[in-house]
């Protein structure tokens, strides 16, 4: 069948089979492979993409769901070379190890940031909860959204380039 | 259920402390972060080649069961199918078993029987990774069942099935007996002591459970015969060379390359039948071969930790002098010793369970048994069965507290190896090389005012709440290993390095460990910056492909920085020393009147008159004069072979409380006070620390891979196989102390375990101290709500 959808603000049309999940369209038929997977019962979060402004696990949503919809994953946060407070964050407070749950952390953040620009400590685990990092211990995570949500609304393009590389 | 901030003034000045772009050690952000924040890191996973097709694998449905018949008939006509492959099809290529890294033999593919549930059985090949999935639907195995072998204890009872009828004349299911220390005279020290304290406890078998799965895909060139393979190893080089001996390819035409990874924690050591099938597959197709296995797979296939049952004795005197520790095991390592362990180990490095005490006597046996379980043994960060060793001792020196009425701080503090012992041999031969465990202890305690936690514990308990405060202080031994008396299947343990400096004085440094999360990009280009003065951000790290890094054993064991890390420093200093050589044809004096300040070569006393190592560099490649007889180019390679392990130590607090209504262990606060000496990047150090505390957390309250009395296994999912989220996690509070290992080049001891290690029996201690007003003594882990209230009421059940 075919579906089309905009994913991070460019119209897509694609012939996929009516099964086939969204993390698999996302990673396999568009080769945005920043959006990961980690299980087969929704319990990983390492999938989390947009769809209509609201975070999904994409590997509990077909493709063909997201027909007519508005899909925004990890590759679009940053946005004119500038990164997201999140991904500035997340470098500055150590918040990532190996990096695979990342992605799904930060699409969880920023929406939380956008609905609720000061949260506490424990609303920012709450937020994260149905997600799973197996590397971090969570407390750099903490730390690192907490820094996104005081650095908000400066200009992040210098940090960016500077850290820690020259690549 | 949310978490109390906590923000502590001594992570504070940690924080502000470190420069941000040093040139050496001090915290700097990673280099590895910019691609991976943006979604561009590479996993295998993320590999997509021109032509690829997808491979799936049949797994057995259950634990033990002879093979009738296959019939793959209708998988070979499915449309979109290219090749399906059963044991029998690979043991007509001599491919149907595989060497494991304890010598044994697993089998590829199943031929004679399955024996355990989640076995490989065939393999499909096909267009896609769906289709692949359904042909499998197609494959029709008749089983003859036979009676599984489930727990350990009845595993030698003569009645059992014999699992392993594969071995030559194997009539029963054991695997070795082994045995450190000294029988005779450990059994004189029980016999004078006032205290003896005996304890049953079980590590149960658990999975390291990376986020990303093991997957592969190899795709081989019929034309030049070269094999190329991506793949979630931890040990690409050793893996290289077994892929030769197994599947007879010339190592030359091999490259394994181990891009992002994804989590490994020892889990991504061990070579999978997934990969071999996934080679096989592009050898018969000609076209490139993915194999991803899924969670299920993951949790039952691939390779589990622990599954150890001890029995730990303790003896002392009536004033607390810890005499002498005895232990009996019985270790479960499912139905192939697949066991990653030095060849002369095989018990890993249990042999440290004497901790981290001066005691007159020690005896271990351990007896190891075959069981219709997957095989594993050491991973999740276990640090060659250290985990195991020293949960034991742990769980004993606080028995023999709450026995005696003595505090577990104190009592440690009274049988501490003291500073000045060192380097100090153990009952059982180990030399530990350094460490001040007092001042580390007393850090910790420090840090959670325990005093006042101990009061606010009475106060609790007289109203009738359940708060406990656990301790350990945790060896671990790291850093495998000398080459004198280890190898892994005859590969010796050492690591090699090169470092070239580049004419306009960038640098690369090409390593044989792979970072799963660690940050060795970072870490290895401070080592390489600390040496030859070049900022980190100019160094190039390069690891993970074996065409183009030095061989090496690879990482796991906290084995990076211990060798590898001494290799990055090692080959600098032999690069600067030929810099010198420059220097001083340069600087038109002699060698002995220079001196290195980092970056630079100056003339003793004269700043004015120096040379840069870029400058150096430049003149190393042009076309103006070196010293007599030196040829151009600055760079070098060297393999390091370590002299001794190297000795981390660790003192953690855990505060818990328990309610007493529902069993529910909440961890409220945790200080993890390490020394793993020379501190390259504090910021990475912290991560490693949490990482591994956050491990120690779920195992101690919630992960196990449980088996039913048929051999299903029960944690076979994430709704299953519970890992801790942010809300049961505290804000881990850290601290540290500095002892330089004395053989390492740069007193660098290694951390990536430590946590994992010493952080279990920490919060059990807590647990046991919190029920210890209820007559409860131990309690294994997991200590689930439901098994914490079956303590609680007088029926304490050991995991099975
Ligand atoms: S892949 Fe695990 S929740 Fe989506
Ligand atoms: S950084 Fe590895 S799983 Fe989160």
């Amino acid at each position: 069948m075919q579906v089309t959808m905009t994913v991070n603000g460019d119209e897509v049309t694609r012939d996929v089979e009516p099964r086939m999940l969204l993390v698999h369209f996302l990673r396999d038929a568009l080769s945005l492979t920043g959006t990961h997977w980690g299980c087969d019962t929704s319990n990983c979060g390492t999938c989390v993409v947009w769809v209509d402004e609201q975070p999904v696990k994409s590997c509990t949503m077909l493709a063909a769901m997201a027909g007519g919809k508005r899909v925004r994953t990890v590759e679009d946060l940053e946005r004119d070379g500038v990164l997201d407070p999140v991904q500035e964050g997340f470098m500055q407070c150590h918040g990532l190890q190996c990096g695979f749950c990342t992605p799904g952390m930060m699409m969880t953040a920023r929406w939380l940031l956008d609905h609720n620009p000061d949260p506490t400590d424990g609303e920012i685990r709450e937020a994260i909860s149905g997600q799973i990092c197996r590397c971090t211990g969570y407390s750099t995570i903490v730390r690192s959204i907490r820094w996104a949500a005081t650095h908000e609304n400066a200009s992040h393009i210098e940090t960016a380039e500077t850290a820690g590389s020259s690549s | 259920m949310t978490a109390t901030p906590q923000t502590r003034e001594h992570r504070q000045t940690e924080f502000e402390d470190n420069d941000q772009t040093p040139v050496g050690f001090g915290r700097m952000l990673r280099k590895e972060d910019p691609r991976l924040i943006r979604g561009r890191g590479r996993f295998v996973d993320d590999v997509q080649l021109p032509g690829m097709l997808h491979l799936a694998i049949l797994r057995a449905p259950v634990a033990h069961a002879r093979i009738v018949s296959i019939d793959i008939s209708a998988a070979q006509a499915h449309p979109k199918v290219k090749l399906v492959v059963t044991g029998a099809m690979l043991a007509e290529k001599g491919l149907a078993w595989m060497p494991t890294l304890s010598n044994d033999v697993q089998a590829v593919l199943a031929t004679d029987k399955v024996r355990f549930q989640g076995q490989e059985v065939a393999f499909v090949v096909a267009e896609d990774r769906y289709s692949a999935r359904d042909a499998l639907e197609l494959i029709d195995v008749e089983y003859d069942d036979l009676a599984p072998v489930i727990d350990a204890r009845k595993a030698l009872d003569p009645s059992m099935p014999v699992i392993r009828d594969d071995l030559e004349g194997k009539t029963d299911n054991h695997i070795f007996d082994w045995e450190t220390g000294d029988a005779e005279a450990t059994e004189a020290a029980f016999a004078r002591a006032d205290v003896v304290v005996t304890e049953d406890i079980v590590y149960p078998r658990v999975h390291p459970a990376p986020m990303e799965t093991a997957a592969a895909v190899a795709d081989y060139d019929r034309v030049d015969g070269k094999l190329t393979l991506w793949s979630t190893s931890q040990a690409p080089h050793a893996h290289r060379t077994l892929y030769a001996i197994v599947a007879g390819l010339p190592e030359h035409k091999i490259r394994v390359i181990a891009p992002d990874i994804g989590g490994g924690f020892g889990g991504k050591v061990p070579i999978y039948p997934g990969y071999v099938c996934a080679i096989v597959g592009s050898l018969l197709v000609g076209k490139p071969v993915k194999w991803a296995e899924d969670r299920s797979e993951n949790l039952t296939s691939g390779s589990f930790a622990r599954d150890y049952i001890m029995r730990g004795e303790i003896a002392a005197t009536k004033d607390g002098r810890i005499l002498a520790i005895r232990t009996n095991v019985l270790a479960d390592h499912g139905a192939f010793n697949g066991q990653a362990a030095p060849s002369k180990y095989p018990v890993g490095f249990f042999g440290v369970f004497t901790g981290s005490y001066d005691i007159e006597a020690a005896y271990a046996k351990v007896t190891a048994v075959y069981t219709n379980k997957a095989p594993g043994g050491v991973a999740y960060a276990c640090s060659f069965r250290i985990t195991e060793a020293v949960h034991l001792v742990e769980r004993l020196v606080t028995s023999l507290a709450l026995e005696m009425g003595i505090d577990q701080a104190e009592l440690r503090l009274r049988n501490f190896i003291r500073p000045e012992q060192f380097p100090y041999e153990t009952k059982t031969g180990w030399v530990y090389d350094s460490g001040d465990y007092e001042a580390t202890m007393r850090e910790s305690m420090r840090i959670a005012g325990y005093d006042e936690l101990l009061a606010e514990r009475e106060e609790k308990r007289a109203r009738g709440e359940l708060m406990g405060v656990g301790v350990s202080f945790f060896t671990e031994a790291v850093g495998a290993g000398p080459r004198k008396n280890m190898d892994i299947l005859g590969l010796g343990m050492a690591d090699g390095c090169e470092l070239r400096i580049h004419p306009t004085g960038k640098a690369v440094v090409r390593l044989s460990v792979k970072t799963q999360g660690q940050g060795h990009e970072t870490t290895f280009a401070q080592i390489v910056s600390e040496e030859i003065g070049i900022p980190p951000a100019d160094i190039e790290v390069v690891h993970g492909d074996t065409d183009n890094t030095p061989f090496g054993l690879g990482t796991y064991g906290s084995r990076s920085t211990p060798v590898s890390g001494a290799a990055a420093a090692l080959v600098a200093r032999k690069v600067r020393d030929k810099a010198q050589l420059i220097a001083s044809s340069m600087l038109e004096v002699s060698v002995a009147d220079l001196e290195w300040t980092k970056g630079a070569f100056q003339v003793k006393g004269d700043p004015s008159s120096s040379v840069t190592i870029q400058d150096i560099a430049m003149r190393a490649h042009g076309a103006g004069d070196l010293p007599e007889g030196m040829e151009g180019a600055l760079e070098a390679q060297i393999c390091y072979n370590p002299e001794n392990l190297t000795y981390p130590n660790g003192a953690y607090i855990c505060v818990v409380d328990v309610d007493k209504g529902t069993g529910e262990v909440r961890v409220r606060r945790f200080i993890a006070v390490d020394d793993c000496g020379t501190r390259i990047n504090p910021m990475i150090i912290e991560g490693q620390v949490h990482g591994g505390l956050v491990d120690g957390l779920g195992m101690a309250l919630m992960e196990f891979i449980e088996f039913d009395e048929f051999g299903n296994c029960l944690g076979g999912s994430l709704m299953d196989y519970l890992i801790p989220t942010a809300l049961e996690c505290p804000d881990w509070e850290t601290g540290h102390t500095v002892t330089p290992s004395p053989h390492h080049p740069i007193g660098a001891k290694g951390v990536g375990e430590s946590a994992t290690v010493g952080s279990p029996p920490a919060i059990v201690n807590a647990v046991v101290d919190a029920l210890h007003p209820l007559g409860i003594r131990n309690i294994d882990m997991p200590m689930t709500p439901s098994r914490v209230w079956d303590a609680i009421q007088g029926r304490p059940r050991p995991p099975v």
